[in-house]
C-alpha cells in the first residue's frame, strides 16, 4: 500500500472522498485474498445468471425473422434457453440481427445499438446481415451488419434452422462463459 | 386539446414489419395516419435486371418470405407467358397444391402474430404448432422449410416423393379438427369479439377504388378472387366457392381469412382426387426471351400480385415490375384508422397481415 | 354506366375505337380476358375517365415505368371487377422532359404506384397529391431504375 498516493483526508470534497475510501477496500481486499475468495464465488454465479437469462429484442426484419418466431413456437422453444424477447432495447442484452440492412435502417440500429446498456452482444443471423446475402449489388443494402456494429456470433444460414439460431445463442453462453463477468470490483 | 404526430417504429413489436407509423392523436383518438416504408428496400426489381431467368426464382421467393411459393409461381407464370411455354397438366396440379398449401402457412403465421398483439398468447403456440406439421411436408417435397425454389420456369422441380400424400392426407384432417378448437378459442371469446367487431368499416365500393385486393376486399362484401374471376392453371377445374363476408369490418375480415383456411384443405383434397398420376412434370424453357411483354396475376394470400415482365432477346429481363396487394392496402391504411383509439390499432392493423419485404422490394 | 351490364373484350375494344380513335392503338395479341393497348400522352387522362366511367374499369392495378434508353414509358395496367378484363396501357413520353398526368384522382388505388415511379425514375406526374420519395431517403439524388445508373455492384 503505498499511502503517498492519497491525498490528506481532512482536506477532501465528498466526492474525492469517496473515491479514496473505494481505492483503500480495493487495495485491503486485493491485499488480503479476500477478493479472490469473493471472486470464486461471484464470478460463476453471475456468469451463469447471465449466459441462462439472456433477453433479446423484439426486432425482426426479413425472412430470417420467421425463423426466430419459429424458433419461439413449441416445438424448438427457445423460452427453455431463458431467452424472453423484449420490446425496449433498454431492457435487452442481445440484439440479433436477422435480415438485410438498408442505408435508411442503419441510423436507427446504430441507435438501437447505443441504447442498450452493458453488458450486451451482437448476433448477425443470416446471410444478409454477415456480409449482405443474396442482394450483393443492391444500392441500398449494407454489406454486412458489423461494418457498423462489432458482432459476437455468426450464424450462417439462408434462412438458418431454428436449430441453427439455438446453437448460435448456445455458441454465444460459450463465449459469455470466458468472459469475466461477475468479479467481485474491477481488476 | 393539443395534437401531436407519434412514431410508430421502425422497431415496434407490433407492426410486424420494418416501417414506421406515424399517427398523429389528439388524446387518444387517431386523427390522422402516414404510413412511412422504405427501410427493407434493397432494390429488387434494379436487381433482377442483372440475373438470368432462372436465378430470379430464389429472389422472387424471398420477396414476401410469409408466403414464398406463390411469388415465384406468379413470376414464373410471367416469363411463361412470356416464353409462350405450356407447362404440363401434372405439374400445374402441384403448382396450385402447393399454392393452396401455402396458403395455409401464411394464414396460420398471421393467426400466430395477431394473437400477441390482442393478448391471446395461446393461439401464437397453437397456430405455429400447426404451421410446422406444414412445413414438414413442404421440407420433404422440396427441401426447405421456408424459401423453397421449387417452381421452375415450365414446371416444378421435382415430383412428391413416395408416400407424400399418405402425410398429406393425414395432415389435413387432424388440421381440420384442430382449426375447430382454435375457431372456439378465438370466435367465443367475448373480448376478442368486443375488440373486432364494428370497427374501421370499410365499404365494397371505397375498397376497390382505393386498390385494395385480397381477403381484405373480400371482408367489404365485393366478390372477387382471381382463382374465380380470372382463373389460371387448373382453379376452374376444381370444386370449390370463393369466402366473403358482407359487414366490412375488422371481425369480417378475420373471418374470411379463417375460412379460406378451410377452403384451402378442401381444395387440396380435391386436387389429389383429379391429379394425373403420371406424366412430365417439367418442359425445358429457352434460354434467351422473345422480344415482348408477358403478365400474369394471381391470389396470393394477401392479395393481387401481378408481375410484368419486358424481354429482349436476351438471357436477362429488360425489366421486371412487381404489384404487391401489401403496397396499396398500406397506402389505405390511414383510412382504416382515421377516428379510432390508439388501442384499436393492433386489431385494424393485425387483420391487413403486413409483410414488408413485398411491399418495400 | 349502367348497372349489371358486362362487355366482352371486343366490345371494349370497339367502344374505345369509337371514342378515342386517333390516340389508342391496339395490339395484335389476343388472350383471354385481356387488352394490350397504346396510348397518347395527351388522351391518357380521357381515356382512362371513359374507362371508369362508362366501361366499368374500377380497379388499377399497377402503374410501372420502363427506361427504354431514348424515350421513357408509363404502363397501366387497370382491371375490371365486373367484365373480368385487365388491360394493359403503354404510353410513350420523352426521355428528357418525362411528365405525365396522373390517374389518382380516378382511382386512389394509383397514389403510391406513382409515387414509387417517380423514386424509381423520375417520372413527374402532374396533378398528384403528393409526389415525394417513397421507398428511397428523401436526401437520394438519383433515379436508381434509370438505365444509366449503376447498381452499386461490390
Amino acid at each position: 500500500m503505498d499511502l503517498s498516493t492519497y491525498p490528506h483526508a481532512i482536506a477532501m470534497s465528498a466526492k474525492e472522498f469517496v473515491d479514496w475510501s473505494t481505492n483503500v477496500m480495493d487495495d485491503i481486499v486485493k491485499a488480503t485474498g479476500v477478493k479472490r475468495a469473493l471472486d470464486k464465488v461471484s464470478d460463476p454465479l453471475m456468469n451463469w445468471g447471465v449466459r441462462n437469462s439472456m433477453y433479446p429484442l423484439h426486432f425482426g426484419i426479413a425472412c430470417c425473422a420467421l425463423e426466430m418466431a419459429a424458433c419461439s413456437g413449441p416445438r424448438y422453444d427457445n423460452e427453455r434457453l431463458g431467452l424472453v424477447f423484449r420490446s425496449s432495447p433498454r431492457q435487452c442484452d442481445v440484439l440479433l440481427v436477422n435480415g438485410w440492412v438498408t442505408k435508411k435502417l442503419r441510423p436507427s440500429l446504430r441507435r438501437l445499438y447505443e441504447e442498450m446498456p452493458e453488458p450486451k452482444w451482437v448476433i448477425a443471423m443470416g446471410e444478409c446481415a454477415i456480409s449482405g446475402g443474396p442482394w450483393y449489388d443492391s444500392y441500398n443494402v449494407v454489406q454486412g451488419v458489423d461494418t457498423f456494429i462489432p458482432v459476437d456470433v455468426y450464424i450462417p444460414g439462408c434462412p438458418p434452422r431454428p436449430e441453427a439460431l439455438i446453437d448460435g445463442f448456445l455458441r454465444l453462453h460459450q463465449k459469455i462463459k470466458k468472459s469475466k463477468i461477475g468479479t467481485f470490483m474491477d481488476d | 386539446m393539443a395534437e401531436m404526430w407519434i412514431n410508430m417504429g421502425p422497431q415496434h413489436p407490433m407492426t410486424h414489419g420494418l416501417w414506421n407509423m406515424r399517427i398523429k392523436v389528439d388524446g387518444e383518438t387517431i386523427t390522422d395516419a402516414e404510413p412511412v416504408i422504405g427501410y427493407l428496400h434493397r432494390g429488387w426489381e434494379k436487381m433482377t435486371e442483372d440475373r438470368r431467368y432462372p436465378q430470379i426464382i430464389p429472389m422472387s421467393d424471398r420477396l414476401c418470405y410469409g408466403s414464398s411459393f406463390t411469388w415465384s409461381h406468379v413470376y414464373c407464370m410471367a416469363v411463361e407467358d412470356l416464353m409462350g411455354i405450356e407447362v404440363p397438366e401434372k405439374a400445374k396440379y402441384i403448382r396450385a397444391m402447393s399454392d393452396e398449401l401455402q396458403r395455409i402457412g401464411n394464414h396460420l403465421m398471421w393467426l400466430a402474430a395477431i394473437g400477441p398483439d390482442l393478448g391471446n398468447l395461446t393461439i401464437f403456440l397453437y397456430a405455429l404448432r400447426e404451421r410446422e406439421m406444414f412445413l414438414d411436408l413442404f421440407q420433404s417435397l422440396c427441401g426447405a422449410r421456408m424459401t423453397y425454389n421449387y417452381c421452375r420456369i415450365g414446371g416444378v422441380r421435382n415430383d412428391a416423393p413416395p408416400n407424400w400424400d399418405r402425410d398429406l392426407v393425414r395432415t389435413l384432417d387432424y388440421f381440420e379438427k384442430r382449426m375447430n378448437e382454435y375457431e372456439e378459442l378465438v370466435d367465443r371469446n367475448k373480448v376478442f369479439r368486443m375488440r373486432m367487431e364494428d370497427l374501421a368499416p370499410l365499404s365494397g365500393k371505397d375498397a376497390v377504388n382505393l386498390g385494395i385486393t385480397g381477403p381484405t376486399l373480400r371482408g367489404s362484401g365485393v366478390k372477387y378472387d382471381i382463382r374465380q374471376n380470372d382463373p389460371y392453371e387448373i382453379y376452374d377445374e376444381l370444386d370449390w366457392h370463393m369466402c366473403t363476408a358482407d359487414e366490412g369490418d375488422t371481425y369480417a375480415r378475420y373471418r374470411v381469412r379463417m375460412d379460406e383456411m378451410r377452403m384451402s384443405v378442401q381444395i387440396v383434397r380435391d386436387i389429389l382426387k383429379k391429379m394425373p398420376k403420371t406424366g412430365p412434370i417439367r418442359v425445358k424453357p429457352p434460354r434467351n426471351a422473345p422480344v415482348g411483354t408477358g403478365m400474369a396475376r394471381m391470389e396470393d394470400p394477401r392479395g393481387e400480385s401481378l408481375m410484368y415482365v419486358i424481354g429482349d432477346g436476351t438471357d436477362k429481363p429488360y425489366r421486371l415490375s412487381v404489384r404487391s396487394p401489401l403496397f396499396v392496402i398500406l397506402s389505405a391504411s390511414p383510412v382504416l384508422l382515421r377516428g379510432n383509439k390508439i388501442a384499436d390499432l393492433p386489431s385494424i392493423l393485425g387483420m391487413i397481415d403486413v409483410c414488408m419485404g413485398e411491399t418495400d422490394r | 354506366m349502367e348497372e349489371n351490364v358486362t362487355y366482352t373484350v371486343e366490345q371494349v375494344k370497339s367502344k374505345i375505337s369509337e371514342a378515342f380513335p386517333a390516340a389508342v392503338k391496339f395490339e395484335s395479341k389476343a388472350k383471354p380476358r385481356r387488352l394490350f393497348m397504346t396510348a397518347d400522352k395527351g388522351s391518357l387522362f380521357n381515356l382512362c375517365k371513359f374507362m371508369k366511367d362508362q366501361l366499368g374499369f374500377d380497379h388499377c392495378s399497377l402503374v410501372s415505368g420502363v427506361d427504354r434508353c431514348d424515350r421513357m414509358q408509363v404502363v397501366y395496367h387497370i382491371s375490371s371487377f365486373s367484365n373480368n378484363i385487365t388491360a394493359e396501357i403503354v404510353v410513350d413520353i420523352p426521355r428528357d422532359n418525362p411528365e405525365i398526368d396522373a390517374i389518382t384522382p380516378l382511382w386512389e388505388g394509383a397514389n403510391w404506384h406513382e409515387r414509387e415511379t417517380y423514386d424509381m425514375f423520375g417520372i413527374i406526374f402532374k396533378g398528384h397529391p403528393k409526389l415525394e420519395r417513397l421507398l428511397l431517403p428523401a436526401d437520394y439524388t438519383f433515379f436508381p431504375m434509370r438505365k444509366d445508373c449503376d447498381t452499386g455492384r461490390h
